[in-house]
């Protein structure tokens, strides 16, 4: 291929909005996961669907690989660029295209961010309920290319549960809807399919979301505890009452003092592990529950307990958590967050293997976690100046993973495999899994051009990791049995 | 309740018809035979029946993971046992559903718009594929993206892509009391007195028949009490929903169609004998033309009760799909079942 010739090409679909000066360039090397790196060949920043198609029928044509990226946020490094490749940024198609009060749906361009639609719809008493912690900047496209989840899936769900539409352009450019503005479609569930399919199906173009009115009532519950075992037990007491809060998220220790060092809001830092419960709903509902939740925090020995009804209370008490990462963003040069999911009732024995691998590998660790949904977010911090702080990190973050998948869990609650997880995949999956996913993927791309080489390792790779792996195995996990 | 692990016995049977090149239609308690198009008498049979039991049920971590051959029946009353429910409420139509069907037909109840459809409950599964490899994907956990999400995929697919062994689903706490109330309100008025209870009265079923607006109030007594004090209209059976539910009141009909439309759309809203899903549902019998020619794109009809004269006039029984999700469809099914023995022709002519 011409090279030359193939950008010329491009500036008559977007004209100006085409990066090639490195330095500029450079500012795409990465998303969420610094760690990862790679300079693109190109950037394009399309300003309509109609560009969108032409640019991948153009790559398609020329088999040059597309990576779509949305705000660049994402923590598995889904939307690192290809050297060789396209990196489509969606971040100009950026607007709330319409809202259709009747049918509790809005429809938008994949680059509005996650906060910008419940603002849009705020007026109308509405709100799009999934909410990821980087919700201000994380791009619709992005939650739907990840399947993005936030503090409120326990009840609400994930992305895949509040999305009735999209409309996918596919790797050979043509433009076409899966799902429906009614409650289901014809034929196979695509929709799903598509969710948190990494980019690797069809570049999203436009999202249709279901909104919720505003509930009645809502309070916030934060409670402290002297040990995480017993805010753990108070977590299994709360969904074993029928109670399915809004939000329950846990923070241990370091966590805890990282985000009240950093916001100081109130959380009790004497605390071992805290315990912030939402609930919401119809107003005497909330009465009788709330009731029994202060009972159960109670008999679970909560050392503190401090309950929020007005909004600005409420916030407040969601501030340490939400701002949990930057926090700990202060307290260490850097940090490696992870994902791992996990059946509830391994929680205490999971976070106790957690604090020895700390000491492992002398590198501390600070626990954030939906604790309702058993979604692990370990942050490992460490300083990529010092010599092999970061490949260290990384290992203890894979062990973490193996560790997960050990209990019955996943490597990904929400953030992805990208091209972080990969390696974890040969252990989660078969030999015969991962074919039926690279036949998931022929069956859409058979050019193999969207975001090639994520997501689903080749079986080649695996066979490599697996050799590596049995190796190290030998010993490194002489203890993995006690599970 | 009986437990018996047949994976063996299964796969060797799909081994078989795979060396065959012979089709096999895969039939759980047969409750939902008539769903899709015919299988012919003479094609052989997959049971499943047998293949059945509660592997692992937690009720403080809301999952239950059950064979396929497990009655719905059975895992209805054991959650219930435990405060708990399959909120996305199956149909059973009066018969001996088992959960492998209830996933493989992805059909949803009456309160399928305020907690979600069956997809939305699948956690995770095993199958056999065509291939005869017995595969899991997602778990037993709430949140799982590693892979494409195959166990949505293969919901509601009327088990073309493969056989399902197990399934794992979220379930949720049982509203502390249900009550069911209707009111007299015209069809064209019905959707607008819904909106203006909103956020204040939780509903968790809403239907609308001869003029009257039927729905079910759920929560905690308190809370329950407080909605039906702002509610009017008279009291009726809780039962009503199962009823529905089951199309009991298409029992006599000989053509009956199920329009999937948004809540508020105007199509077949008059037409519509029955209207559930807050509207979002339409049950359409003895259409004067069919209900297709008047969705304008717009939704999707499918034919749930028809005579054979209607297949051999060509008429489709699920929507048709254009390109190019025509062509992912086929090539989906070549991945899964590239000698195509599952259920052919059940849910698309084609494959």
């Amino acid at each position: 291929m011409d090279k030359l010739n193939f950008i010329s090409r491009l500036s008559k679909i977007c004209g100006a909005n085409i990066i090639t000066d490195k330095p500029l360039l450079k500012v795409y090397e990465t998303d969420g996961l610094t760690a990862k790196k790679q300079l693109p060949w190109l950037v394009v920043l399309p300003a309509s669907i109609e560009e969108v198609q032409q640019i991948v029928r153009l790559c398609h044509r020329f088999d040059v690989p597309v990576v779509a990226r949305g705000a660049g946020t994402g923590l598995s490094g889904g939307a690192m660029p290809h050297a060789e490749g396209v990196l489509l940024v969606l971040a100009k198609l950026n607007r709330v295209l319409s809202v259709d009060v009747d049918n509790l749906s809005a429809t938008l361009e994949p680059g509005v961010t996650n906060l910008a639609i419940s603002e849009a719809v705020k007026s109308l008493g509405l709100y799009y309920a999934p909410d990821p912690s980087s919700q201000i900047a994380c791009s619709i496209g992005g939650n739907v290319a990840e399947n993005s989840g936030g503090v409120h899936c326990l009840k609400y769900g994930l992305t895949v549960h509040n999305v009735r539409k999209l409309k996918v352009v596919s790797p050979a450019g043509d433009l076409y809807e899966v799902g429906s503005e009614a409650f289901d479609s014809a034929g196979y569930d695509l929709l799903a399919l598509l969710h948190g399919s990494e980019g690797m199906l069809g570049i999203v173009v436009e999202v249709t979301v279901k909104l919720l009115p505003m509930p009645e009532s809502i309070c916030v519950i934060m409670a402290g505890f002297a040990s995480v075992a017993g805010a753990a037990a108070a977590v299994t007491d709360i969904i074993a009452a029928g109670i399915l809060p809004a939000g329950l998220e846990m923070m241990d220790r370091p966590a805890i003092q990282a985000a009240e060092a950093f916001v100081k809001v109130g959380y009790p830092t004497g605390a071992e592990a805290l315990l912030l419960c939402e609930l919401d709903g119809i107003e005497a509902e909330l009465e009788s529950q709330l009731h029994s939740l202060t009972r159960i925090l109670q008999e679970n020995g909560a050392t503190s307990i401090a309950t929020a009804h007005e909004s600005e209370d409420r916030e407040r008490l969601w501030l340490g958590r939400k701002a949990a990462f930057p926090a700990i963003g202060r307290i260490a040069p850097d940090y490696y967050c992870m994902d791992g999911t996990i059946p509830r009732r391994h929680l205490s024995r999971v976070l106790d293997r957690i604090s020895s691998l700390s000491e492992e590998f002398s590198l501390p660790v600070a626990n954030v976690f939906h604790a309702g949904d058993g979604n692990l977010h370990p942050l490992i911090l460490y300083d990529a100046n010092k010599a092999d702080e970061l490949q260290r990190a990384e290992e203890f973050g894979a062990r973490i993973l193996e560790l997960c998948i050990e209990v019955g869990g996943t490597i990904t609650g929400e953030h992805g495999v990208g091209i972080e997880k990969i390696d974890q995949m040969c252990i989660q999956f078969t030999t015969a899994e991962l074919s039926i996913f690279h036949g998931i993927k022929a069956a859409f791309d058979e050019k193999s051009i969207l975001n090639p080489g994520k997501a689903v390792p080749t079986l080649h790779r695996c066979a490599e990791f697996g050799a590596m792996h049995v190796h190290a195995g030998k010993e490194k996990f002489p203890e993995l049995d006690r599970f | 309740m009986l437990s018996n692990d047949i994976t063996e016995s299964l796969v060797e049977q799909v081994s078989e018809a795979l060396g065959h090149e012979s089709p096999l239609v895969i039939e759980g308690g047969g409750s939902k035979a008539f769903y899709g198009y015919p299988q012919s008498a003479d094609l052989q049979r997959l049971h499943t029946v047998e293949h059945c039991g509660v592997i692992d049920y937690s009720p403080d971590e809301l999952v239950i993971h059950v064979r396929a051959g497990t009655p719905l029946s059975e895992v209805k009353q054991l959650v219930r046992d435990n405060g708990q429910m399959l909120a996305f409420e199956p149909p059973d139509f009066g018969g001996n559903a088992t959960i492998g069907g209830v996933i493989a037909s992805g059909l949803s109840g009456p309160r399928r718009p305020y907690a979600g459809a069956a997809r939305d409950f699948v956690l995770g599964l095993t199958l056999i594929t065509g291939a005869a490899e017995v595969l899991t994907f997602g778990g037993q956990v709430m949140k799982n993206v590693a892979g494409y999400d195959v166990s949505r995929l293969v919901t509601g697919a009327l088990g073309t892509l493969g056989v399902i062994l197990d399934v794992s689903l979220k379930v949720l706490p049982a509203p502390e009391l249900e009550v069911t109330r209707t009111i007299a309100v015209a069809r064209h008025e019905f959707q607008a007195l819904l909106q203006s209870m909103g956020r204040h009265i939780p509903i968790s079923a809403a239907a609308h028949e001869d003029g009257y607006l039927s729905i079910r109030v759920s929560g905690s007594e308190m809370a329950v009490t407080a909605a039906l004090g702002k509610l009017a209209g008279e009291e009726k059976e809780n039962a009503y929903w199962d009823q529905l539910n089951n199309l009991d009141y298409f029992v006599d009909a000989s053509e009956l169609w199920r329009v999937s439309v948004a809540p508020g759309s105007g199509a077949m809203l008059e037409e519509a004998a029955l209207v559930d899903w807050g509207g979002g549902l339409r049950w359409v019998s003895e259409p004067e033309v069919c209900p297709r020619k008047k969705l304008a794109g717009e939704g999707h009809a499918t034919l749930m009760k028809y005579n054979a004269r209607f297949l051999d006039s060509g008429l489709d029984i699920f929507q048709p799909l254009g390109e190019p999700l025509a062509g992912i469809h086929q090539r989906l099914k070549q991945q899964f079942d590239p000698a195509g023995i599952f259920n052919p022709g059940r849910m698309y002519r084609d494959f």
